[in-house]
């Protein structure tokens, strides 16, 4: 087992407007592991989250292969070698 | 000295340097993505754009070397109180204020927002998020209501004006610690009858003072022109409005409170210029009278919309801007007697500033 943690990765559209390579993260929810992200590159917060803490309404996560359900939260749950992807949604374009 | 021309637009900032008869459109500041809002502060050359990101939400950005680099900055953050409460969507105008480093932000969601930093930070403006009248602004083009105007007395600063599509006129006397509703005398079609004078309801799409006389606001409304000489208490409507009396902007002469510029379109419904002849019309009697300037601008067949922050005159009176949702860029000289057309391919545009 080399990886642990969940890895996170970003649209290349975002890089647009900031830095973010992929990452491995710890957290046992997509929200744990995006506070790790944003830990140690602050200004993502606010290209993914609103200032309520909400998924903007035109991005979306996908872990493994199938969307976030809680797109509120983010308690959808992750594990050891987890792919969490941060998408922009085709709408919203 | 001439000045800058910038036009913010649906996919990015254009910064125009003068020219005499060959004015020049260089390649934009945040190519393809939507800038809703710029602002040029005369006390340290400082521009301001605020980007309405499709995807990734609002962001402003700052440039301390005329737009060649450019810094995000902070933005503002709407409070969630209550379910159902929203995040912001937009900037919708920005102003400079009269303190050192103090700026102001207009909202969509409607809200005002001071900052101290010159953009770093942003405060909401209590005294006029906790007005209980606020329950009940509308929507006004956009499903939600939004602050468009931010008029600040060049002598008194603490007296301050704003404008809400749709909540009314509100004023402020102390800086923007408390407000009230002005606007007395707007009257609104779209409400039932009894309520048409009701000043909360009514949809100024903007208010523009004049610099020299600053009790003189000239307000184009969503069904009509009106001037107020008393700050933004109470409004006469200028009847003579013509061809139409719907329109989004104002431009107020800096000097001379009688004179005063608008952009008509048919109405609400149908938002394109009056038998496709694109006029700009100008007062120069206070209202009593206005005269239709249309030389140099199409005489048949446009479906331009001139948005209300996209009709503009300079600081000497003379030169206007006028920028159109069909991404028609014009030049107007003389007053607006001479219209040149600058670009006929832009985007979308959303606002103009001379810098």
């Amino acid at each position: 087992m080399v990886t642990s943690m969940p890895r996170v990765s970003f649209t290349p559209n975002l890089r647009r407007h900031l830095d973010c390579p992929t990452v491995d993260a710890p957290g046992a929810t997509v929200r744990a592991a995006l506070e790790n992200v944003f830990a140690g590159n602050p200004r993502l917060r606010g290209y993914l989250l609103d200032e309520h803490g909400c998924l903007r309404r035109h991005v979306t996560i996908f872990v493994n292969d199938a969307p976030a359900a809680d797109r509120v939260t983010l308690a959808d749950p992750v594990g050891e070698g987890d792919d969490i992807f941060v998408f922009q949604a085709l709408s919203g374009g | 000295m001439s000045a800058r021309l910038l036009v913010a637009t649906r996919k990015g900032l254009f910064i125009c340097p003068p020219g005499g008869d060959g004015w020049s459109i260089p390649a934009p500041a945040f190519l393809g993505e939507p800038v809703s809002a710029v602002l040029h502060d005369p006390r340290d050359g400082a521009l301001y754009a605020a980007l309405r990101l499709g995807h990734f939400g609002v962001k402003l950005h700052r440039s301390e070397d005329g737009g060649a680099s450019w810094t995000e900055i902070g933005v503002p953050a709407l409070p969630k109180e209550k379910e159902g409460d929203k995040p912001l969507d937009m900037i919708w105008t920005l102003a400079v204020g009269a303190e050192p480093g103090v700026l102001w932000a207009g909202t969509l969601p409607a809200a005002l927002f001071r900052s101290a930093d010159r953009g770093a930070s942003w405060e909401l403006v209590r005294g006029l998020w906790d007005v209980p009248e606020r329950a009940s602004w509308m929507g006004g083009g956009y499903d939600d209501p939004g602050l468009h105007s931010i008029v600040i007395h060049p002598l008194d600063p603490r007296r301050m004006a704003i404008a809400i599509s749709t909540g009314g006129v509100w004023l402020s006397g102390d800086g923007g610690g408390t407000w009230r509703l002005g606007g007395r005398g707007l009257r609104a079609e779209y409400m039932p009858p009894a309520q048409a004078f009701e000043p909360g309801v009514q949809d100024v799409h903007l208010l523009a003072a004049c610099a020299a006389a600053p009790e003189v606001l000239w307000a184009q409304h969503h069904n009509g022109i009106f001037r107020s000489a008393d700050g933004g208490e109470s409004f006469v409507e200028v009847t003579a409005a013509a061809p139409s009396r719907f329109g989004f902007a104002v431009a107020a002469h800096p000097a001379d409170p009688a004179t005063a510029w608008f952009a008509p379109a048919v109405k609400d419904e149908c938002r394109v210029p009056v038998e496709g002849r694109l006029l700009v019309t100008r007062t120069q009697d206070g209202g009593a009278s206005l005269e239709s300037l249309g030389e140099g601008l199409p005489a048949g067949g446009s479906y331009d919309l001139v948005y209300r922050h996209a009709l503009l005159v300079d600081a000497a009176g003379t030169r206007l801007a006028m920028g159109s949702t069909t991404g028609n860029l014009w030049l107007g000289e003389d007053g607006g007697a001479r219209w040149r057309l600058l670009s006929a391919h832009l985007p979308p545009i959303a606002a103009l500033a001379f810098a």
